[in-house]
């Protein structure tokens, strides 16, 4: 599985959205409707899913489904 | 089975009437001690629903674990009572580092562990409640405890802050703040002490541990739904 695509099941799971809103531009508070304490499970998922670990200071950069692939994949993150 | 809920330092004193209590309500108690005698002790009185869990709620590692074996043996629980205390008494000036960082350790950061550990499942399941065991000398102070009094003041902002980040996912978060209660911790103290206090309260006599189990049995079950953040004295009068 691309990584997109695990990206994309891990955040339909957590916020129980629709696959195909899962857009690189969208945003998870604006678009998806996360919460603060949504945010939270969700670095939570991806650090389980692609064992590392995101620091606080970095998650906060981490607004967009894009933002997060990106991340990833700087981190040596691949398919 | 019934719900369940975690209570630490349940192995006596109240931590064991607030299991007793449970268990009579027909919950399922996984009971959290360093006294393991005296939690195999509660397993073999109280039978099947009472389920013993060794554990030392200030080793991070084995709060973690300890906490995943419970969802794994009993289900996501939903309840959590944050019971496990210690005193070590002592004037200010007289208190060493160690008697500061000990009773901080075990009071506050135990619950600090096990809240963060238990509400990551508690999370998943969109209800919850949890009981903080504070006192009310987090209220009103107490000479030769500062940091017995520190760490139970510390509870209620802890109690207070994860009712807010909690609220949204319906994990209710309070506390109680007892009085002078009857239990081992109470009876170590002078009789002067004892008798000072007893004189001082409004209902004319010390608590028992029931008298606290019950009131945190109502905090943790549904007929205290639509409370969340509260402190609750349970002290006779004490602290009025």
């Amino acid at each position: 599985m691309s990584l997109e695509n695990r990206v994309t099941e891990i955040i339909v799971d957590k916020l129980g959205t629709k696959p195909e809103e899962v857009t690189p531009e969208a945003n998870f508070q604006t678009d998806l409707g996360a919460d603060s304490l949504d945010l939270v499970e969700l670095i939570m998922a991806f650090e389980d899913s692609f064992k590392l670990k995101i620091s606080e200071e970095d998650s906060a950069k981490l607004r967009t489904v894009g933002d997060v692939i990106e991340y990833l994949k700087q981190h040596g993150v691949s398919e | 089975m019934g719900r369940t809920a975690i209570v630490t330092g349940a192995g006596r004193g109240i931590g064991l009437s607030i299991s007793r209590r449970l268990i009579d309500e027909g919950w399922t108690v996984a009971g959290c001690d360093l006294l393991e005698a005296e939690l195999a002790s509660v397993a073999e009185d109280a039978g099947e629903a009472f389920r013993p869990y060794p554990l030392d709620v200030t080793d991070e590692h084995a709060v973690d674990s300890t906490c995943a074996r419970i969802t794994a043996d009993l289900g996501i629980p939903f309840g959590l009572v944050n019971n496990a205390g210690i005193t070590r008494d002592s004037l200010l000036l007289r208190m060493d580092l160690d008697s500061w960082e000990r009773v901080l350790k075990v009071n506050l950061t135990g619950a600090f562990l096990m809240t963060r550990a238990v509400s990551k499942v508690m999370m998943r399941q969109k209800q919850g409640s949890i009981v903080n065991i504070s006192s009310v000398v987090a209220l009103t102070g107490s000479a030769g405890q500062a940091n017995y009094s520190a760490s139970k003041a510390g509870l209620i902002g802890f109690t207070r802050s994860m009712a807010r980040e909690f609220a949204s996912r319906n994990i209710r978060v309070n506390a109680v703040a007892p009085g002078f209660i009857e239990t081992e911790m109470t009876r170590a103290l002078a009789p002067e002490v004892r008798e000072d206090y007893a004189s001082r309260i409004p209902l004319g006599r010390m608590g028992l541990p029931e008298d606290v189990a019950g009131v945190v049995s109502f905090l943790l079950g549904d007929s205290s739904s639509y409370v969340t953040g509260t402190v609750l004295p349970i002290d006779g009068g004490l602290s009025t």
